[in-house]
């Protein structure tokens, strides 16, 4: 255990310096950097609404808003509160500190409303956050905020998506986490067995919307610019695409989910309105045959890959022997 | 005095509008018990072909009623089909799975639909031809055009129309039963496939009168005018308790009166999405489901 710590920390440690070093002599071309940034960015948010619309089961609209609350509040600290470039994860972090703020707020209608309900509270989240953003002068109104410092590079997108990996592992595995899976499956049945349904809702709200308001700090500084309409009806759709089309309840699947849709939007950019209805057609698809998304409910672990290959052996077995024999003993 | 009546005729108009749409939403959320997503688009496509079949029968005819008659029925019909067509291939197979699934394929379907239009009839913006005459009344001093007029009094009358269907008719009968309990609507020999059928088929009448209603107030539009609506409906069928009828039509009219009126309240018009949202959660913070919607009652 502790050898396999060292391991994965060290290895932690390589990849980010190579990271750091590719990034500081674009030993990659440009393109393919910004791409692989948006799918890290992309898979930070993705784990965040993944917290609460997959692991808490709560349908909701709100992270454009919330993700528009970080990018605009980490924007303005380094644009006018800690303008060095060391500040940069902090702004980030105090950012994704807003952004909680905001899921806690979100979190209250929650104790009450339910289903589409909460849904539609949610999306008035979302909707009335990018009007005000227009309407304030002072962050850009609807031109938005222009020249944040593009601090944003692919180590410190590394880092976070690292960072946000371990800390939703160790949600799901803590007291909290727990309190999580039983609120999905059974919120009353959960609150029978004194689970604080409310505390819970207002932990995995925050958490939620700390991982969203760091992506949309880092999307911000990647851009350099930030626009109220950036966060509005498209972003709510795509960020349930990619979560449902990775799979809910799943860290294997958030990161699925955005690497796909993400290369998916980029990479045939070149058929240009084609792409979108390939997408749709994908993602109906996935849907009819994995209705909780392509790794809905499971982690990519050593011992599920060998039990998956294991069983895609036996089925083979079973299948030969069947024609041979046909014995009945298929359950091998 | 006079602004107020003015207003309050734009209210009628558009409230006339969101209640046709909401009722779409509510219809099948009723049934399904899906929130689809897609219904916007349904009413974008109803839209394009409204444009496309009233500017082709104007080149033959002249008769305005006379198209406007035509188109409604026969672009209700097509659009008809398309969303069974949708039901069948992409929802029917999901019935088992778990509802979020449904409602991330409905938006898929929205997405796919809105891409086939921008793809292969092009993004520009368009104007539908003008089928009721311009003709302006003078009542006192508020001024009243004909299409208003026209789409209060359609609308009115679809609405009525759906009511009795869904009261006094054997299918209504059966809708409502299969709303109430489906399980047990399908033991007393209700077929449910044939039943959701009917939901769509009728949610997608009522978006494409809608849209046709629609045109005649605002007559540009695009492949985007669905995501818009698609938003607006579900908010108001949401308003008024979703999979209600009356709650539908409460919810539209509701809504319209926050879009008509705020703008004349408030110091700038931009804050209207901020009051209609505000008031919405307060609506739904004091009323969890909706004006008229049933309270749920979850057993464990």
């Amino acid at each position: 255990m502790f050898s396999k710590k060292i391991v994965s920390l060290t290895l932690l440690v390589v990849v980010t310096a190579t990271l750091f070093v590719i990034n500081h002599f674009q030993l990659i071309g440009a393109y393919y950097l910004q791409i692989a940034q948006y799918i890290g960015i992309y898979a930070i948010m993705v784990l965040g609404i993944n917290l609460v619309n997959g692991y808490l089961g709560i349908f909701s609209l709100g992270h454009a808003g919330i993700m528009a609350v970080g990018a605009y509040s980490s924007a303005l600290i380094s644009k006018f509160v800690l303008t060095d470039p060391v500040f940069f994860p902090l702004n980030i972090f105090l950012g994704g500190v807003f952004a909680l703020l905001a899921g806690f707020l979100i979190s209250i209608p929650s104790f009450k409303v339910r289903g589409d309900y909460l849904a539609i509270i949610t999306l008035g989240f979302t909707l009335i956050m990018r009007s005000v953003l227009q309407n304030i002068e002072f962050v850009g109104g609807a031109r938005g905020l222009r020249n944040i410092p593009s601090n944003t590079n692919i180590a410190w997108v590394f880092i976070w998506l690292v960072v946000a990996i371990v800390m939703v592992q160790m949600f799901i595995k803590s007291k909290y986490g727990r309190a999580t899976l039983a609120l999905q499956q059974d919120e009353i049945a959960a609150e029978l067995v004194s689970v604080d349904t409310k505390k819970t809702k207002m932990v995995v709200f925050g958490f939620s919307a700390f991982l969203i308001g760091v992506s949309g700090g880092l999307l911000a500084h990647l851009l350099s610019f930030t626009n109220p309409n950036t966060f509005g009806y498209a972003m709510v759709s795509e960020g349930l695409i990619m979560v449902y089309l990775g799979g809910i309840s799943s860290i294997t699947g958030s990161l699925l989910g955005a690497g796909l849709w993400t290369l998916l939007v980029e990479v045939l950019r070149p058929l240009g309105v084609w792409r979108w209805i390939i997408g749709a057609v994908m993602l109906i698809v996935v849907m009819i045959y994995r209705p909780s998304g392509l790794a809905g409910g499971t982690e990519l672990t050593i011992e599920n890959t060998v039990s998956f290959f294991k069983n895609i052996k036996n089925w083979f077995a079973s299948k030969t022997k069947k024609s041979v024999t046909s014995d009945n003993d298929s359950g091998k | 005095m006079d602004m107020f009546l003015q207003q309050a005729l734009n209210l009628l108009q558009l409230g006339s509008i969101y209640a046709l749409l909401a009722i779409g939403f509510s219809i099948v959320y009723g049934i399904v018990r899906l929130v689809n997503f897609a219904h916007g688009d349904i009413f974008m496509v109803a839209t394009y072909a409204f444009f496309f079949l009233s500017t082709w029968l104007l080149t033959y005819t002249n008769s305005l009623y006379l198209v406007l008659a035509i188109t409604l029925v026969l672009v209700a019909a097509a659009v008809s089909f398309l969303a069974v067509g949708i039901e069948r291939v992409a929802y029917k197979p999901l019935r088992s799975a778990p509802k979020v699934s449904v409602v991330v394929t409905s938006l898929a379907v929205g997405l796919l639909l809105q891409h086939m239009v921008l793809q292969f009839i092009g993004p520009t913006p368009r104007r539908v031809p003008r089928l009721v005459p311009d003709i302006k009344f003078q009542v006192g001093t508020v001024n009243i055009e004909l299409y208003q007029i026209v789409i209060i009094a359609v609308a009115l009358f679809i609405m009525l129309l759906l009511s009795l269907f869904i009261m006094k008719t054997k299918t209504g009968i059966a809708m409502r039963a299969a709303a109430q309990d489906s399980t047990a609507a399908s033991l007393m020999g209700i077929s449910t496939d044939y039943i959701i059928s009917v939901a769509f088929v009728v949610g997608a009448t009522v978006a494409s009168i809608g849209a046709g209603l629609y045109g005649m107030a605002y007559p540009i539009f695009d492949p985007y005018i669905g995501q818009m609506i698609n938003w607006w409906s579900f908010t108001a069928a949401v308003l008024g308790g979703i999979g209600d009828f009356k709650g539908a039509v409460l919810g539209g009219f509701l809504l319209a009166a926050v879009m008509v009126i705020s703008p004349m309240v408030l110091p700038v018009s931009s804050y209207r999405d901020i009051v209609a949202f505000g008031i919405l959660i307060l609506i739904l913070l004091i009323k969890p489901s909706g004006l008229l919607g049933k309270k749920i009652i979850q057993k464990v």
